[in-house]
């Protein structure tokens, strides 16, 4: 009886792993099918030419460098926004606040927000940046909008990352005669900020492949110029790709424009979120030492 | 009850965890450069009011203090009081050896830089003689650049009580500072809570009753959030006057 019970435990563990094994490697294929495709069809177009020049004759011809600057640029824009105030709030609610009903309504806001549809964040962008404050079909209401739509993954992000952060380091530090803002300045903050960084650097990933909220907030059809000023209209990557995808004149002929647009903008993401570990594991090194 | 100048004195100290009381009319005085030990079964209040006597408790939510409690005459409950001032006067060693994931020597300056010493030779200095203190300095002088999580429980634990002495306190508490330690380090541990009540007021809360009998001079028995008994500890363990103590001490229950 003990014997077969034992079996039968061993053919279920068998069992549970052998299908947890088949949905990693199906989620690993569909990913690694997907990078062949773009990678085999938008290879050939991605040329010196293609990254440095702007496109040409309606843009049949010519490269994406506009549209690679002005992502670059609203990401920027996006970070200064999303950064600091995404980990200003949340180190207030993990370290300051009370924990009470209002605190609880706020973070449920919070996780709220992070699903609320990004062209849901255009449409506010539009009203509040564009119109309200005067700022225009532009970089800077682009970034600020997607910095918005960043802000609740960064503050999610960075509250996880604070609350890894065993209570000994904070209570230690005030039993010594610290200030509430020296123990987590000191021996909070310094270990909690990879964490933080990885989290905050992932959301701006995810932001940078945004179309939704540029469309109508100041990502432009076709620029053969670059920005001069924030207050300029721009190109942007995942933008350039929706139009060259579903609004050319001749999609056919422009296909593997698209497709190289793809690879840069994947190019561009998997390099952001990249330097995302690589900040992770520089810091966490230097604090083993 | 015993002689020598109070130093800490709490009078009809009650808390309460939202609606649930945990400490109940508790009067204690803790003389100068005595050991006062705080025994009694687990839950029964022992960690709560030693957090109370740094304001340690501060920092939970939703809790309540009646009743005072004076450091050298003076009240320290008020919402006046400097908790960052009161907590430099007086120290606290905790249960788990807590060392920051910083250097030796950060760990045992972080209490001098915090309060703005930064002239690296008082610093050295400072740190040496709180090793020395602590009976730490021979084990680790060659490796202070090295991190605190490579010491062992034991090593660990003589840090913070290294890093508690470098800020000069009045008042050490101890908050049950050998529960996760072994024999041989607890024997240490308690050699040097010995030597620090020369300099030292010393308020030490224990569960293992052999340590109160050697280290105290004075044992607080509690139970339930109540003072059963507090008086010299060797009155205490040789000729209780209650009966619950009697039980406790000949281990009845707890």
């Amino acid at each position: 009886m003990s014997q077969r019970l034992m079996r039968k435990k061993k053919i279920i563990q068998f069992a549970g792993f052998f299908l947890l094994r088949v949905c990693v490697y199906l989620v690993l294929a569909v990913l690694l099918l997907f990078l062949y495709d773009v990678g085999k069809k938008g290879g050939g177009a991605v040329t010196w030419e293609f990254l440095s020049q702007a496109p040409r004759r309606g843009m049949t011809e010519g490269g994406i460098l506009p549209a690679i600057f002005g992502t670059f640029l609203v990401t920027v824009v996006t970070a200064v926004l999303a950064i600091p105030l995404g980990m200003f709030a949340a180190i207030y609610l993990n370290e300051y606040a009370r924990q009470t009903r209002m605190t609880r309504i706020i973070r449920l806001s919070i996780r709220n927000l992070s699903g609320v549809p990004s062209i849901v964040y255009g449409l506010f962008g539009v009203i509040l940046f564009v119109n309200t404050l005067k700022f225009g079909t532009s970089i800077l209401s682009a970034g600020l909008t997607l910095g918005l739509l960043t802000l609740p993954w960064t503050i999610t992000a960075s509250e996880e990352a604070l609350k890894t952060i065993p209570n000994s380091y904070r209570e230690g530090a005030l039993a010594l005669g610290a200030t509430k803002w020296q123990s987590i300045r000191t021996n909070v903050l310094p270990y909690a900020l990879p964490g933080m960084l990885t989290g905050t650097v992932l959301g701006l990933a995810r932001a940078a492949g945004e179309t939704a909220p540029i469309m109508f907030t100041g990502a432009a059809f076709y620029l053969p110029y670059l920005p001069k000023s924030l207050k300029d209209q721009f190109m942007a990557l995942p933008y350039h790709l929706y139009i060259m995808a579903t609004q050319h004149h001749d999609i056919a002929k422009v296909r593997p424009l698209a497709y190289g647009t793809a690879l840069v903008l994947i190019a561009f993401v998997l390099g952001m979120n990249m330097t995302a570990v690589i900040i992770r594991y520089r810091l966490r090194r230097k604090r083993r030492t | 009850m015993p002689n020598g100048k109070p130093k800490i004195e709490t009078k009809n100290l009650s808390f309460y965890y939202g609606h649930t009381q945990a400490l109940k009319n508790l009067n204690i005085v803790c003389p100068e450069k005595k050991v006062t030990a705080i025994i009694g079964p687990s839950g029964c209040g022992k960690s709560t009011f030693i957090r109370t006597l740094n304001r340690m408790n501060d920092v939970v939510p939703n809790t309540r203090l009646s009743g005072e409690i004076t450091l050298d005459g003076q009240s320290i409950v008020s919402a006046k009081v400097d908790v960052v001032e009161l907590r430099r006067r007086v120290g606290m060693v905790f249960q788990k050896p807590n060392p920051f994931p910083k250097s030796i020597f950060d760990n045992i300056a972080y209490g001098l830089r915090i309060n703005g010493h930064t002239e690296r030779r008082k610093l050295a200095e400072t740190v040496e003689r709180s090793l020395r203190h602590a009976a730490l300095w021979d084990e680790v002088k060659d490796r202070l650049e090295e991190n605190a999580f490579t010491l062992s429980g034991g090593q660990q634990q003589r840090l913070c009580i290294a890093r508690a002495l470098a800020v000069e306190p009045e008042v050490i508490l101890f908050d049950e500072p050998c529960s996760a330690i072994d024999p041989i380090a607890t024997a240490k541990i308690e050699d040097l809570i010995h030597k620090l009540k020369q300099d030292y007021t010393v308020v030490i809360v224990t569960h293992n009753m052999q340590q109160a009998a050697r280290v105290s001079d004075l044992t607080a028995f509690m139970m339930l959030g109540e003072l059963i008994e507090f008086d010299v500890t060797e009155k205490i363990f040789t000729n209780p006057a209650n009966k619950l103590t009697e039980d406790y001490i000949t281990g009845r229950f707890g």
